[in-house]
C-alpha cells in the first residue's frame, strides 16, 4: 500500500514538473506550431531569475513570491523579443524555426555561462516549504506539494484565460482558422505575440519552481526540453487537456519504470512507449479537429 | 525515352535546373577525379601526420553529412538523431577493437581491460561474437540500417512527420546516450578508448594512421557516389517529390512512407560507417559525442554548406569541424556564440546554404535589372 501510494505520488510529482515545463510549449508549439528549442533556456532564465532575486532580497520566502511573477515577465519578455525578431519571419518553415531557435538556445546558454559561471548555483528553499508532510503513510516533501499546486494553478489559469477572456477567444480563433480569424478583424500578429509571451512566461515560472528541487546550471533547461516536447507530442497539439494527461501519464510511467529498473532504462522505456503510442494515435491523445490535409 | 516535362502549378514556377558542366557525365568524372587527386595526392603530401589525422576525423563527419543531406535536404526529414547511428557504428567497431586487444594480451575469450577495472570478470555474452572481424563489419552495416528501417516504418507509416519526427529523433538520441551511460559493460560515461590494433595493424604506427586516412577518404568518395546515383535515379525524383508535396505523391499511388524509409535508412548506414571509421582514427568513443547536442551539430555543417546540394554538406561539415578545432580551444565562449549565430544566420537568411549563394546573387541581380528596366 505504502509502495503504491509512494509511487503514485512520485509519478504525480514528476508529472507536475513535466507539466510546468510543457505547459508553455503546448501554447507555442501546440497552438502556434512553432518549435521553440530555446524554451528550455527560458526555463533556465526563470531559474536564474529566482537566484538573482534571492541574492537581492535575501529572505527566501519573500524572494520566492517576487520571483514567480518576475520569472514570468523575464521569460515572457525573452519570448516576445524572439518572436518579433526571428520566429515571425519563419512561420511557414517550422523545421527551420527549430534550428534557428536551437541557435538562440546555444547563445543563451553560453551567455548564462559567461554571466553566472558554469558551476551550478543554489537557491535556498523558504522555511515554510522545508521538510515533509505525512500523507496516507508516506512522507511527502513540501516543495513537491508546492510544485504540484503551482502546476494546478498554472493550468487552471491558462484554461480560464483561453476559455473566458476576449484575448483567449482570439487565440482560439487564430488556432482554429488563421485566415478566417483575420477576416473577422483579429490581428493574428498581435495574437501570436501574446500567445508567445504567455507561453514563454510560463517557462519562466517553471524555472522558478524548479529551483526548489534542484540546483541551477546553464544546461538546466535543456534537460527538461526533450521530455516537455514529448509530452506535447503525446498529448496532441493544441490541447491543454492533452498536455495534462500526457504529463501525468509520462511521469507515472517514468516512476514505475524507475522502480523496476534503472533511471537510464526508464528513459528508453518511455521513448518506446511513446513511439508505440503514436502507432495507435498518430495525432496524440486529444486532437483538434481540423479539415486541413496536413 | 525521356520523361514528360512535369506540369507546373501556378505559383510554383521554378526555372529549370541549369545544366552545368558538372551535371554532365564527363563533368561528374572530372569532379570525382579532382576530389581524388586532392584527397589521395595533395593532402598526404602537404599535411603533417597530425593534421592528416584531424582531416581524417573531419572526413568522418562529412560522411555523416552526406547522409543528412539525403534525408533532410532531399527528403525533408530533419533527423536530429544521427548521433545514434554514428554511435552504433562507433561502439560496434570499438567493441571489436577492445576484443582484439584483450585477445592479443591474454588469449581468446579474455576480458577487455576497462572491464577488469570496473570489476567485471566474466565477458558479457553479447561481446563474444565481436572477436570476429567479419561479424563486426556485418553488424556495422546491418544493425543500424535495420533499426532505422524499423523505426522509419513505425514513424512514417503512421504519417508522423515534420516537427514531430524531428522531436522524436532527438528524443531517441537523448535516450540512446543515457542508455549507454548506464551500461558499465560498454564503458559507461567514459565510453571505450585506448585501442592498440586495427585488424592486426598497430594504431601507433604513422603508416597505419595514414592508411586510416585513406580509408576515410575512400569511404567518403564512395558515399558521395552512392548519394549522386540516388539523386539522379527515379527514386531521387520521387524523394524530392515527397519532400515538396507528400499528399500529391500519395494520390498518384506511391507509398510515400517507403520512399522516406529508404532515405532514412541510407543516411543511418552512412552515419554508422562513419562512426566505425571514426573510432580507430580518434581512439575514443563516449556517450558525450553522440547525444542530443552532437547530433544537432551534425546538422550545422549541412545547413551551412547547402542541405539540398551534393557537395555542400561535405564542404560545410569540413568547414565547421575545422573551425571548431581551430577556435574552440582558444576561444571556447566565442565559438559557442559563433555556432549559435551561424545557425540563426544561415537558416533564417540563407536556407540554401553556401551552395545557393550564386543563385541568390543572380536572382538579386535580375530583380534589380528588371526594376531598372521598368523604371
Amino acid at each position: 500500500m505504502d509502495l503504491l501510494v509512494g509511487q503514485l505520488f512520485t509519478g504525480l510529482s514528476t508529472g507536475s514538473i513535466l507539466l510546468l515545463a510543457a505547459l508553455g510549449l503546448s501554447l507555442t508549439f501546440g497552438q502556434m506550431g512553432v518549435v521553440n528549442m530555446a524554451h528550455g533556456e527560458f526555463i533556465m532564465a526563470g531559474c536564474y531569475t529566482a537566484y538573482v532575486v534571492q541574492q537581492a532580497v535575501g529572505d527566501a520566502g519573500a524572494s520566492l513570491l517576487i520571483a514567480l511573477p518576475a520569472g514570468f515577465l523575464v521569460g515572457g519578455a525573452m519570448g516576445l523579443v524572439l518572436e518579433t525578431l526571428l520566429i515571425r519571419r519563419l512561420y511557414h518553415r517550422p523545421l527551420d524555426t527549430l534550428l534557428v531557435t536551437f541557435g538562440v538556445g546555444l547563445i543563451l546558454q553560453q551567455a548564462a555561462r559567461d554571466v553566472f559561471g558554469a558551476p551550478a548555483v543554489n537557491v535556498s528553499v523558504p522555511e515554510a516549504l522545508r521538510g515533509g508532510v505525512d500523507l496516507l503513510g508516506v512522507t511527502v516533501p513540501r516543495t513537491r506539494l508546492f510544485i504540484m499546486a503551482l502546476a494546478v494553478v498554472a493550468v487552471t489559469a491558462v484554461a480560464l484565460v483561453l476559455r473566458f477572456t476576449p484575448a483567449g477567444r482570439r487565440i482560439r480563433a487564430v488556432v482554429g482558422n488563421r485566415d478566417l480569424a483575420e477576416t473577422a478583424g483579429i490581428s493574428s500578429r498581435s495574437v501570436d505575440a501574446a500567445t508567445f509571451f504567455i507561453g514563454s512566461g510560463l517557462a519562466g515560472v517553471a524555472g522558478v519552481a524548479l529551483t526548489l528541487i534542484g540546483s541551477t546550471s546553464p544546461t538546466t533547461g535543456q534537460s527538461y526540453l526533450v521530455d516537455a516536447f514529448l509530452v506535447v507530442v503525446a498529448g496532441g497539439l493544441g490541447r491543454i487537456k492533452g498536455a495534462v494527461v500526457a504529463a501525468v501519464a509520462l511521469g507515472a510511467l517514468q516512476a514505475v519504470f524507475e522502480t523496476y529498473s534503472t533511471a537510464s532504462l526508464a528513459k528508453v522505456g518511455v521513448f518506446i512507449v511513446i513511439v508505440v503510442f503514436l502507432q495507435l494515435r498518430p495525432q496524440g491523445l486529444f486532437t483538434l479537429r481540423t479539415r486541413s490535409l496536413a | 525515352m525521356s520523361p514528360a516535362p512535369a506540369a507546373r502549378l501556378p505559383g510554383q514556377e521554378r526555372p529549370p535546373m541549369p545544366r552545368t558542366f558538372f551535371s554532365t557525365r564527363a563533368g561528374t568524372w572530372t569532379g570525382f577525379a579532382a576530389a581524388a587527386v586532392v584527397l589521395f595526392g595533395l593532402a598526404p603530401l602537404l599535411l603533417t601526420g597530425f593534421r592528416l589525422g584531424l582531416l581524417a576525423q573531419f572526413l568522418c563527419y562529412a560522411i555523416v553529412a552526406v547522409g543528412i543531406g539525403l534525408a533532410w535536404g532531399r527528403g525533408g526529414m530533419l533527423t536530429l538523431g544521427q548521433g545514434v547511428f554514428f554511435g552504433m557504428g562507433a561502439y560496434l567497431m570499438a567493441m571489436h577493437l577492445k576484443m582484439a586487444d584483450a585477445e592479443f594480451r591474454n588469449g581468446p575469450g579474455a576480458v577487455p581491460d576497462f572491464m577488469e577495472l570496473a570489476g567485471i570478470r566474466e565477458l558479457p555474452a553479447y561481446w563474444a561474437p565481436f572477436a570476429s572481424p567479419a561479424f563486426t563489419i556485418a553488424m556495422i552495416l546491418v544493425l543500424p540500417t535495420a533499426f532505422a528501417i524499423l523505426l522509419g516504418l513505425a514513424v512514417f507509416k503512421r504519417r508522423v512527420k515534420g516537427a514531430y519526427f524531428a522531436i522524436l529523433s532527438q528524443a531517441l538520441a537523448g535516450a540512446f546516450a543515457i542508455l549507454l551511460i548506464g551500461q558499465q559493460s560498454l564503458g559507461g560515461f567514459n565510453g571505450l578508448s585506448r585501442f592498440r590494433y586495427f585488424f592486426g595493424f598497430t594504431l601507433a604506427d604513422p603508416v597505419n594512421q595514414q592508411m586510416l586516412y585513406f580509408i576515410a577518404a575512400g569511404v567518403l568518395l564512395a558515399v558521395v557516389a552512392i548519394a549522386l546515383q540516388l539523386r539522379r535515379s527515379r527514386y531521387g525524383e520521387l524523394l524530392v517529390a515527397v519532400r515538396d508535396a507528400e499528399e500529391r505523391v500519395r494520390f498518384l499511388g506511391y507509398d510515400a512512407a517507403n520512399v522516406k524509409v529508404v532515405a532514412y535508412a541510407v543516411a543511418a548506414l552512412f552515419a554508422s560507417v562513419a562512426g566505425a571509421v571514426f573510432v580507430p582514427i580518434v581512439g575514443i568513443i563516449s556517450p558525450a559525442s553522440i547525444g542530443i547536442v552532437p547530433s544537432i551539430m551534425f546538422i550545422l555543417g549541412v545547413a551551412i554548406g547547402g542541405r539540398a546540394s551534393l557537395v555542400g554538406p561535405v564542404v560545410g561539415a569540413l568547414a565547421v569541424a575545422w573551425a571548431q578545432t581551430a577556435l574552440s580551444e582558444q576561444f571556447p565562449s566565442a565559438w559557442t556564440y559563433a555556432q549559435g549565430l551561424l545557425f540563426i544566420a544561415v537558416i533564417a537568411l540563407l536556407p540554401g546554404g553556401i551552395a545557393s549563394v550564386a543563385g541568390v546573387a543572380k536572382r538579386f541581380q535580375t530583380k534589380r535589372t528588371t526594376v531598372e528596366a521598368a523604371a
